[in-house]
Formats: structure tokens, sequence, C-alpha cells
């Protein structure tokens, strides 16, 4: 009984957190509008730079700050842009914040960029990003769009982070470079080549859609 | 509050508002770049550095000291301290012994994506390249990437003739880039399926920089070796 009761709050704590705009501006593209596995958008990094746990961790930070700051910028400057010349605007912007996070990068570790190489650059062409600048921030608040942008950049993350473990587990026997399983265990090399990527990703949508499908039934 | 654009309810924007709006986020875009570049510079170059400073050691082996020489417009080469950056340098290592151990080069040129630069060991006793070791590059990940890891590529480079000829002011057999699995003489190397842009381009900078820098080297590896005895001596 008392445990019904309990449920049942925490059922109208989740539900008031739903509920709650700002909330559910950030928590959506955690999950409900996941920028990789509902949205299926952003494919190219998600499968090429999901190689190993720390990639997919650098990669999914790197998008999610040029994220957050083009969606400030746009959104603050949404009533300066004329919708002409919105597109060319929006990627100055997103190229901007990019090359700044290209020379972060490299002033952070010669190896991380290595690692990341051409990718850096091609977070310019992220329709995620240009996606939020697009459908969100230009309609809706800073505020509003700040929420949006860590919502999706979390979400955008969280998806690589969920590829690369497994790829880098399966692959390497580690986990960020630290060795999990014994020394005897034969690593699937097919899992961090490119066709590694694909089989991932496949299985998390189908775990994703099935949990989906489950949830409409009940 | 309001919502939306005003631009997006009045029927068309003035050319003025166009331009400004461009101009003006070109400015912010501008500023906000050059600044990131002035502010991450020096730890870029230091980073760089020491990567290089890493990878000369990699190419030469054996070698455990390090000295830096500059090529003049009179093409001549005299030493410079080891921190000297820019114009055409070449880095000279030493054995455990004082002997000179090979000639560590930098090269580059235009890959499929970008300029790749390189860096080369050169055995002078072997008078082959000893070493090899990609410093930058943004060739395709999965493919053009593999003129960094690939072992068989890599191999190419464990002893590739650059003999000259007996005239010394040129190479015996330039350079070449083949097929793969068609390799026969040593001073051939074998491409990689899949990423033979890439390869090719590796090629072109090695046979390029070698035809400048080999017959050079080797007229001066008196310079070289005399250089050491004087230090030795101090």
């Amino acid at each position: 009984m008392s445990n019904q009761n309990k449920n049942k709050e925490n059922a109208g704590f989740f539900a008031s957190l739903q509920n709650s705009p700002s909330t559910d501006e950030f928590i959506k593209g955690l999950w409900r509008e996941n920028p990789v596995f509902v949205q299926v958008l952003g494919m190219c990094p998600t499968l090429a730079v999901s190689n190993t746990a720390e990639n997919a961790m650098a990669m999914g930070l790197a998008t999610a700050f040029v994220l957050l700051m083009s969606n400030i910028l746009v959104s603050s400057l949404r009533n300066f842009v004329p919708k002409q010349v919105r597109i060319a605007s929006y990627i100055l912007i997103i190229a901007t914040f990019v090359t700044m996070v290209d020379y972060a990068i490299q002033a952070i570790s010669v190896e991380l960029h290595k690692a990341l190489g051409a990718f850096i650059s091609l977070i310019v062409v992220n329709c995620v990003i240009l996606g939020r600048a697009e459908a969100f921030a230009s309609k809706n608040t800073i505020g509003k769009s700040i929420l949006d942008a860590l919502g999706m950049g979390l979400g955008f993350t969280f998806a690589l982070l969920c590829l690369g473990s497994v790829r880098e587990l399966l692959g390497n026997g580690s986990i960020f470079g630290l060795s999990v399983f014994p020394k005897s265990y034969q690593e699937w090399i097919v899992m961090i080549l490119p066709a590694g990527g694909f089989f991932t990703l496949a299985v998390w949508l189908l775990i994703f859609n099935a949990a989906k499908a489950r949830k409409a039934t009940t | 509050m309001k919502e939306g654009n005003p631009a997006h309810t009045t029927e068309q924007a003035s050319s003025f508002k166009m331009l400004r709006a461009m101009v003006g986020i070109g400015l912010i875009c501008a500023l906000l770049i050059v600044l990131t570049f002035q502010g991450t510079l020096p730890r870029i170059e230091k980073l760089k550095a020491e990567a290089l400073e890493k990878a000369i050691f990699k190419v030469i082996p054996g070698m455990v000291k390090k000295k830096t020489y500059q090529l003049d417009q009179k093409n001549k080469l005299s030493e410079v301290s080891d921190d000297k950056k820019g114009g055409q340098l070449v880095y000279v290592g030493y054995d455990e012994n004082g002997k000179l151990a090979g000639v560590a080069v930098a090269a580059s040129g235009i890959g499929f994506a970008d300029v790749i630069s390189i860096l080369y060991g050169y055995d002078l006793e072997k008078q082959a390249l000893v070493g090899f070791y990609v410093l930058e590059s943004k060739e395709t990940p999965g493919l053009g990437d593999k003129i960094e890891k690939d072992p068989n590529f890599l191999a190419n480079f464990g002893a590739l003739d650059v003999m000259l000829n007996d005239d010394k002011n040129a190479l015996k057999n330039a350079v070449k880039v083949v097929k793969q699995g068609t390799k026969k003489n040593p001073w051939e190397i074998d491409a990689i399926t899949g990423a033979t842009i890439s390869s090719r381009a590796i090629g072109n900078i090695l046979s390029t920089s070698t035809e400048q820098w080999i017959p050079l080297i080797i007229k001066n590896k008196d310079l070289f070796e005399a250089h050491k005895n004087e230090k030795a001596q101090q």
C-alpha cells in the first residue's frame, strides 16, 4: 500500500518534471528525441569516431560545445538576421566555433587531435547542429536554446559513448584504455573497423526501438 | 515576450538589413577566431615542438643526442639552436658514442585532403631511409590515414634505398610508388590498396625531398661529424 503511494508520488514527480517546459527542453534531447537513436542525425561522426570510448567522448563533447555556443549566438541574433541570409549566417557561426574547438583540442593534446583527425572540421556539417539552429534556436529564447543544446549535446555524447564503449570493449578488450578482459581474450577486430560501427549502431537502434514499442503497448 | 523573428513576418527585408547581419556576424566570428588562435598559439607550438622532438628520436634508431642545422640561401648548412623554427631545417642524430646515427628531415606536400607533413630518418652508412613518421595529415579516416598505421606500408621504410649516383649529385634511383604487391626493387614503395592517392602523395613528397636533401647531406657528412668532434673536445 505504502509502496504504491510512493510509486504514485514518484510518478507524479517525474510527470511534473516532464511537464515543466524548461526541463522538458533538456530531457527530450537525452531520450525522447535523442539525435542519434531517434532522429538518426549526424551519422558520419557517430559511425566513424566511435571506435574507442575516449574518441567518442571527445567527439561528443566537442560537438556539444559547438552546439551550445551556436545555439546561444543564433538565438541571441534571431531578431537581427533576416531569413534570406539565415542559413549563411548559421553556417558562419557554426564554422567559427568549430575552428575554435579545433585550436582548443590542438592545445590540449596533439595525440587527441591526431586521433580525431579530419572529423573535427567535419563538425561544421553535422546536421544535428544546423538542425537545432534552424528548428529551435532561431525561434526560441536564449534560455530555452541553451537547455535544448545541452540536452541534444549530451544526448549525442551519450549515444556516441554507447557505441564507443561497446566497440572498444569487444574490439580491444578495454574501456577508456583500461583492459577489462583477461589477456587470453581474442579481440573482435571487426568492431573497431568501420563495419563494427554499423553493427553496433544497429543493435542499439534495435534496443531503443524495442523499448519504445514496449512502452507504447503498456 | 515577442516570439519569432520580425523579418519572418515582413514581406521583404531590406538589402541594408541583410548586409548588416552578414557583415556583423562576420566581424564577430573573425574576432572570435583570431582571439582563439592567438590565445592557443604558444601552447600549440610547444606541443608540436615536443611531438617533433619525439618523432625525430623515433625515425633515427639508436640516437641519443640531437643537433639542428639550417639551410641558408647559399645552399649551405650551419648549426642553429634547437628551438629554432621555420626555415629549412634538418636534425642530425648522434648515438651513445657520439657517432653520427642519422639525419631526420621533415617534408610536406599535398595529399588527398590538405597538406601531409612527414618526417623521415636517413642512415648515411646504409644509404637508406630507416624511419618514417606522419607528423600531420587530414587524410580520410579508415582509408587515407592508413599511411600512418598500415604495418605493410610502414614496412617500406625499414630500409628504403636512396643511394646516390657516381657523381654524388643525384639519386641513382628516384623513390617510386608501385601497386601493392609488385615491389621488386629496394627503392620502390608498395602502395596501399584503397589509399592509392595518399600513398602516391607520400611517394612524391619523399622523392622530391630526397632528391634535394640526400646529396646535400652526403656533401655535409664531414661537417656533421667534425662538428661533433669540436664539441666533444670542448
